[in-house]
């Protein structure tokens, strides 16, 4: 770590993102993450060039075929192939962990700053807010919304964003408070800076490395998260395919068919992963502090 | 401690009262009229029933006087009746619960079975084989998808080897040996988190002690190292337990509402997907409650157990 510290000040200035970047692919499971999320997203962003078969297109002289050359992970008892599935699968579940993710930022941030900032009455209604929001998990709300509008990716995303509200808030605000009591900021206040300038131009710019580490784990857990509905059958419909629905679908088909049930599973596994890895990783470089205070 | 208890009680009241708001406001989210959510379908009704419907839940009352009504019948345990049976929610979720909370109990003894002397013999043997396998045990218990891992059990277990049931589910208290056996599957895969959650942390725990001056005194005074540990250290090591089961009750019962439906348990979880798929909407409300309640409780209980079990923190102002 030193040597890297020290080979970063040697070479010319970089960008801060860049420099982060550089020291979060020189941790090992970090490299590793950011290699298997870049795959991900390619393959989604890509699909409807890569797909070899249309995701939902059935094929009845094809059923259960396991690993073949000509469908490489084989098909379902629709006779669907799953490569193509499991790609489509890729960009439900990156849009369900990014859009989950922005709902938690766009909300909990601006709350969390608040509750920072003007302390007291405000503080203490927000955080109590977050105290009661935080009491469900993002499964619950789901299955809340899920009962009252049916399952779709709206709710799905929804219901996920609306449970990482309170987390960002803490964590924004527990970095916040030191912050707020910098000289910086009473000195701003002192000048006569108004509220909002002070809050964007100095407080928020300071707490950002734990939101981006915190965000980074949050959508390894959307992603598991979306894949929970998918299988008991309250999230994202078919016919589109969706990691999580497709283990639903795979799950009769157990006995005939397991690679069926292990194919969608070990996508997830590995995005997750991914994720917490780099989560870790950039947390390891924004702020070894953070250890053991996010999880 | 006692004032920092009443203090916690005391702000345990808002908190609770935003909860049942929340839960409440579900109600919100139902497009189109919720008199005919609430009447499940399949009915067919006229405007003569349909006005009937609403003002028997108020709904034609403003927002803040319904949530009053739905509140007071909640407080004194009346959740409305489920359009599935016809019998109170309240009656059906406390059977229920009964499962859920032996289930619950049971994935969790078994991840702390697992997880704290995983952890202290990792920390013992830092930097030896044992250590890097827990690591990476632990590691990949916080990515997998505990459902996954249940769908694998089962072909694993149940369907190749045939050791042991994959569905259903046998009352503990009357016949534990097949109930214990039932469960297994559905525990493991409940657990898997929570226990990868406390090894880690057991694991630094322990590690932290292992380095204190109390545990060197003890060991030049010449007690065996098998002491040292179990004795002086474990303390020290069942504190994150105490934490994980606070930050993991959620997840658990979470967890629960996917195993459950998964193994066929009879729970509170599973009742809640039924009644997803039968549009039983004040079931489903009753059981997002009733088990956000449980996290609200739990989450009190550790802060206080917490408070009780390290005298290093300091509470009282």
């Amino acid at each position: 770590m030193s040597d890297l510290a020290a080979d970063a000040t040697m070479q010319k200035p970089r960008h801060p993102a860049m420099q982060v970047l550089v020291k979060v692919l020189a941790i090992p499971q970090a490299a590793f993450g950011v290699v298997i999320i870049a795959l991900t997203l390619l393959a989604a962003v890509s699909a409807p060039l890569i797909v070899p078969y249309d995701a939902e297109a059935m094929d009845f002289d094809n059923l259960l075929t396991g690993f073949t050359s000509s469908h490489w992970l084989g098909t379902d008892q629709m006779g669907r192939d799953t490569l193509a599935r499991l790609i489509v699968g890729a960009q439900v579940a990156l849009m369900v962990s990014l859009g989950a993710v922005g709902i938690g930022v766009v909300l909990g941030v601006p709350l969390g700053l608040a509750a920072v900032y003007f302390r007291g009455f405000v503080d203490d209604i927000i955080m109590r807010m977050m105290d009661a929001l935080v009491v469900f998990p993002s499964l619950l709300i789901a299955v809340g919304l899920a009962a009252a509008m049916g399952g779709s990716l709206g709710t799905v995303i929804l219901a996920i964003g609306i449970a990482n509200v309170p987390w960002m808030a803490r964590v924004i605000r527990s970095q916040g408070l030191t912050i707020r009591e910098l000289d910086y900021v009473a000195a701003a206040e002192a000048g006569g800076m108004s509220h909002l300038r002070i809050i964007f131009a100095h407080i928020l710019p300071n707490s950002v490395a734990p939101v981006i580490v915190q965000s980074t784990l949050s959508m390894g857990y959307a992603v598991l998260t979306e894949a929970a509905l998918g299988f008991i059958g309250v999230g994202i419909q078919p016919p589109t395919p969706t990691w999580g629905n497709m283990l639903q679908q795979a799950f009769p088909m157990l006995d005939q068919q397991p690679m069926l049930s292990v194919v969608p599973g070990l996508a997830i596994f590995v995005l997750v992963l991914a994720f917490n890895f780099v989560g870790d990783g950039l947390r390891d470089v924004l702020d070894p502090r953070l250890k053991g205070v996010i999880h | 401690m006692w004032r920092y208890v009443a203090r916690r009680l005391l702000q345990m009241v808002p908190v609770l009262l935003m909860v049942t708001m929340m839960v409440y406001s579900l109600m919100l989210a139902i497009p189109g009229d919720p008199a005919r959510a609430l009447v499940g379908p399949g009915e067919s009704l006229d405007e003569e029933q349909l006005a009937l419907i609403r003002k028997e839940h108020h709904l034609d009352e403003p927002m803040i006087v319904q949530y009053g009504i739905w509140l007071s019948r909640a407080l004194s345990g009346d959740l409305g009746r489920s359009t599935q049976n016809q019998r109170p929610v309240a009656e059906e979720l406390r059977t229920r619960a009964a499962v859920t909370l032996q289930f619950g109990i049971v994935a969790w003894i078994f991840a702390v079975l697992i997880a704290v002397p995983a952890g202290i013999v990792s920390a013992v043997y830092r930097g030896k084989a044992v250590d890097y396998v827990a690591t990476i045990l632990s590691i990949g218990g916080v990515a997998i998808p505990n459902f996954w891992l249940g769908v694998m059990s089962i072909l694993l277990f149940g369907v190749k080897l045939g050791w042991l049931p994959a569905q259903g589910y046998v009352d503990i208290t009357e016949d534990p040996i097949e109930g214990l056996r039932h469960m297994a599957l559905p525990a493991f895969a409940l657990g898997i988190t929570s226990c990868a959650l406390i090894m880690r942390q057991s694991r630094s725990a322990m590690l932290e002690v292992l380095a204190q001056d109390y545990v060197r005194t003890a060991r030049a005074k010449g007690l065996r190292a098998f002491q040292v540990i179990w004795i002086h250290a474990l303390r020290n090591a069942l504190l994150p337990v105490v934490t994980v089961f606070g930050l993991q009750t959620g997840r658990i019962f979470a967890g629960a509402v996917v195993i459950e439906t998964l193994f066929g348990i009879p729970g509170m979880g599973q009742f809640m997907v039924q009644a997803i798929f039968a549009r039983d909407f004040m079931a489903v409300q009753g059981a997002v409650l009733v088990m956000a309640l449980a996290v609200l409780i739990a989450n009190l209980a550790t802060d206080l157990v917490y408070a009780w079990l390290d005298p290093r923190i300091r509470y009282d102002e």
